[in-house]
């Protein structure tokens, strides 16, 4: 998630847990960080679990010890179901061996004044989800061991200070005793809250938290028991595909289906209604829907349909030709969107001025598990079980589909297999609902990988003009960016033109305020493509740009790339930071990162030729990294990338397993996409439609020498889930050149490397 | 209809002969483990072994198996609950993030080790054509070698 989209969706969901938090006593009759208050816990838990050994939402302690931890998260991968139950787990004093975690619903409540979190806000994008949840989750923890402590002291007729706890017993100094909490917890749950919320553990203290736990549900998919979206199994369920337009905006003219209906196992086939050209996205594209007894029937159903598709308004689009028109539109004058200090007056005055063109492209984001969605719709409920990212916005989707109330919409949520901002959309449970809506059938939505390929919320592609003015000691004094994209603010409901920008350039992004003379202006470049966040959003595209720029600009200037890095970024200190990630931005943090990576990879060591080093760094969504890259390019343009290093400041890592896992994972992913991956458009149709021609990277690619290291900070986390990406490619391109003296300036890299070498 | 065994049950179908394996082991036996990835053979997902052999059962089509044995995750671990040296080894160094493609990476991995008992690097960059979108790998190539030890000393 970016900018502003991002603070909008955070907002949403603070706002709400400010209201659940501060008003949840009044509209729900004293409920507070989870925890049901006396009399309530049979009304609020009914249903969950069992109340007997439920203390609050999250918590329940069996007889035996054992310990369910809710969380409230959607698992994607990223982590959250092991980690924000740790933080859990470590304040309610329990072993972290005898927890086990259950996945929460979607909890919404109706109030007076509209709808408020009955867990806290549900949702994840923007690597906000530990953050987000980092204490609310602890006070948790807390709270429930504040209330066991309580039963415990009431029980044995002591005065609280005199009891403590071990893990999973309260503990009585005097007379000497020993609850185990399995033993005080209907008793606990009874109790009213205090006032104030209890003391959190000082981060020396912690046993759990800050420690390597591994993926708590790593044996359920090893063995093949994890249940995803794609296992939902419900009575009398039908399968669903759909025939969606090739054609970006396109409709269905007619169509028939004699010969679909023949296929044995097909129970229906029906026209989907899509958008209107230009309107805000429910569902993505115009089609026919196949209900059948299998996925198999629904598919070959497909198969035998056919469609007489009305190419639409954008039958014309071309990639080809987006590219023509994006250098055209560079000649005019943008939307200047920040224009600090004197910018012409500075690069009339300056001794060399560095000027460069990169491209990136559409991309798609291919979670390896395909859109599906369970969808029942009937008379007055209607129950969902998805794969999603943002379950509210499954929830408003349903309610938009079948016009029912949001609190009788249930949404349940399953382990996602993969995210990357795909599922932050809620398109296919839109679709789920219309199909079972007009059939009345309890269906499951399948996508195959083509559907997913050809129909997705793409990141944007962009032109990228750079130019820089620097004085005759090589010090850069003038910077601008000049940026023709297609925006992905795009059909968003109440956007306009003059903030299109937003979601491509953000502003505070280095080297803002650190070059004095500073100006950013945007070109929107229109095409039918739909278009939403994919993992890191703009920052993959600008620290490609920035950190690819930097390093040519170390190279014109005869300056050494890392000592210019350094130069730049400068001292620590706290620069305000406006966007998503801030409130601050500290610089140096940078230069301790780039300053390690540099060292582990042996920069400085002189290499043959045909062999190259690239530096790059960035700080994305309140986090830092930093990727040394070692690459080796033959005479053919043959490349092979020798060696990694990656290092993040997460400032604290709450489970350095899993930070580890992000940063492996989002280098991997930023190399993936900048070798191969593009999706081009041609007469208004995507032309790639599956892992042949989106070729997503394999093993064989990946160096075996590939280090990552996590360099603590402070003790406050910010998230994982991004960071790792977007200094990856950059410094891959920076590689390629320290080996080979050849600049990508284009992405992906593709055949770019044998052509160059070849010509 | 076509009979075979499944995790050393018989089974059998009798749908559409063209049906591939990977949706008669999902919809109709049940065994949801056996991941859909792209359905063209290309990611790995639905990797399952038929006759002992490591085969991409989206691109199997349940004729083809008429009489012959298939392994899913569900049946790798031994009867008694024994885990198969893999799944060990992926639990030890923590494999999976979003998980999905595990059980297919699994399922290669156990039949690439019977013909690579210790591979080199290179043999596992040859072999292991599975895709990870999570970007797992440098684990995966870790608990390849690591499963490869605990195979070697029978555990």
């Amino acid at each position: 998630m970016s900018g502003n989209e991002a603070r909008m969706d955070l907002e949403r969901i603070d706002v709400s847990r400010r209201r659940f938090v501060v008003t949840g006593a009044s509209i729900a009759g004293g409920f507070v960080l989870g925890l049901p208050a006396i009399g309530l816990s049979n009304d609020v838990v009914g249903g969950e679990a069992d109340s007997e050994h439920q203390i609050g939402f999250f918590i329940e302690i069996a007889a035996d010890g054992s310990v369910i931890i809710g969380s409230n998260q959607p698992e994607i991968g990223q982590g959250v179901r092991t980690a924000l139950p740790m933080l859990v787990a470590e304040e309610l004093d329990v072993e972290w061996s005898k927890v086990s975690v259950r996945q929460m619903p979607l909890g919404i409540v109706k109030t007076a004044d509209g709808y408020a979190w009955k867990y806290g806000g549900q949702g994840v994008g923007g690597s906000t989800g530990l953050t987000g949840n980092w204490d609310f989750m602890r006070e948790v923890g807390a709270t429930a061991r504040q209330q066991l402590i309580r039963a415990a002291a009431a029980r044995l007729n002591v005065p609280v200070s005199s009891c403590s706890t071990r893990p999973g017993y309260v503990v009585c100094s005097s007379p000497a005793a020993e609850i185990p909490y399995g033993d005080l917890v209907a008793a606990a749950a009874r109790l009213d809250l205090p006032a104030e919320s209890p003391p959190l553990k000082e981060m020396k203290q912690y046993r759990i938290v800050g420690r390597r736990q591994k993926t708590i549900d790593a044996m359920d998919i090893i063995t093949g028991k994890a249940r995803y979206g794609i296992d939902t199994r419900e009575a009398g369920m039908r399968y669903a595909v759909i025939a969606r337009s090739p054609y970006l905006n396109g409709r269905v003219r007619s169509f028939n289906d004699t010969e679909a209906r023949k296929v044995d196992g097909v129970l229906d086939v029906f026209k989907i209604d899509g958008p209107e050209p230009g309107e805000p996205y429910l569902i993505l594209a115009n089609g026919v829907a196949i209900v059948a007894t299998s996925t198999w029937a629904a598919i070959k159903g497909r198969e035998a349909l056919q469609i007489d598709w009305d190419p639409g308004p954008n039958a014309s689009d071309n990639s080809d030709a987006f590219w023509q028109q994006n250098h055209e539109m560079l000649k005019s004058t943008g939307q200047v969107v920040v224009d600090d200090g004197e910018f012409d007056k500075a690069m009339a005055e300056a001794h060399q001025v560095i000027e460069r063109h990169y491209q990136v492209p559409f991309v798609s984001h291919q979670p390896l598990e395909p859109q599906n969605c369970y969808a029942h719709v009937q008379e007055d409920r209607c129950h969902i079980i998805a794969p999603t990212q943002m379950p509210s916005g499954a929830s408003r989707a349903a309610a938009a589909v079948t016009g029912l109330p949001r609190e009788n919409i249930q949404v349940d949520m399953t382990r996602v297999g993969g995210g990357f901002g795909r599922r932050l959309t809620n398109d296919y449970v839109a679709e789920a609902c219309m199909i079972s809506q007009k059939t009345g059938w309890p269906i499951k939505l399948q996508w195959t990988r083509e559907d997913d390929v050809k129909h997705d919320f793409y990141r944007p592609a962009g032109l990228h003009e750079m130019r820089a003015g620097v004085d005759g000691k090589g010090k850069v004094i003038a910077w601008t960016q000049r940026l023709v994209s297609a925006s992905k603010y795009y059909r968003r409901p109440n956007m306009t033109e003059e903030r299109l920008w937003e979601a491509e350039l953000y502003p505070d992004d280095f080297p803002r305020k650190i070059v004095e003379n500073f100006r950013l202006e945007y070109f929107h470049n229109p095409i039918g493509l739909p278009r939403g966040s994919w993992r890191a959003p703009a920052h993959t595209a600008n620290a490609f740009v920035i950190q690819s720029f930097l390093d040519e600009i170390a190279v014109e200037t005869g300056q050494d790339p890392l000592q210019l890095h350094i130069d730049m970024l400068g001292e620590e200190r706290e620069m305000e930071y406006g966007n998503h990630g801030g409130p601050t931005f500290n610089p140096g943090r940078l230069v301790r990162l780039i300053k390690f990576v540099a060292a582990r990879i042996d920069y400085q060591k002189q290499r043959p030729d045909g062999r190259g080093v690239g530096l790059a760094t960035h700080f994305t969504f309140g986090g830092y990294a930093a990727h040394a890259v070692e690459v080796t390019v033959s005479p053919q343009g043959q490349l092979k990338i020798e060696r990694i290093v990656a290092a993040i400041d997460c400032g604290f890592a709450v489970n350095p397993q899993a930070v580890e896992a992000q940063l492996q994972g989002g280098t991997i992913d930023g190399i993936s996409t900048a070798l191969g991956l593009e999706i081009t458009v041609k007469d208004g149709q995507v032309q790639q439609s599956n892992f042949h021609d989106y070729p997503l990277l394999r093993i064989a690619a990946v160096p075996s020498l590939f280090e990552t290291h996590i360099l603590p900070y402070d003790d406050t986390p910010t998230g994982v889930g991004e960071i790792g990406i977007p200094s990856a490619a950059p410094a891959l391109a920076n590689a390629i050149f320290a080996a080979s003296g050849i600049r990508l300036r284009r992405l992906p890299i593709g055949d770019q490397l044998q052509k160059a070498m070849a010509g | 209809m076509i009979s075979f065994q499944v995790n050393k049950k018989p089974a059998s179908f009798a749908g559409d002969r063209n049906t591939p394996l990977l949706w008669v082991l999902r919809d109709h036996l049940e065994l949801t483990g056996t991941k859909f990835g792209c359905g063209i053979g290309q990611c790995g997902a639905c990797t399952v072994h038929i006759d002992g052999h490591a085969q991409r059962s989206c691109i199997t089509p349940v004729s083809a198996i008429e009489g012959q044995s298939i392994t899913t995750i569900e049946g790798l671990a031994s009867a008694d609950g024994v885990l198969h040296p893999v799944q060990k080894a992926w639990l030890e160094i923590d494999v999976p993030q979003c998980g999905y493609c595990q059980a297919g990476q699994i399922m290669a991995t156990a039949d690439f080790l019977k013909k690579h008992p210790r591979p080199s690097d290179q043999d596992i960059d040859k072999n292991m054509t599975n895709i990870c979108r999570c970007g797992t790998y440098v684990r995966i190539r870790t608990a390849i070698h690591r499963a490869a030890e605990l195979a070697e000393s029978g555990e």
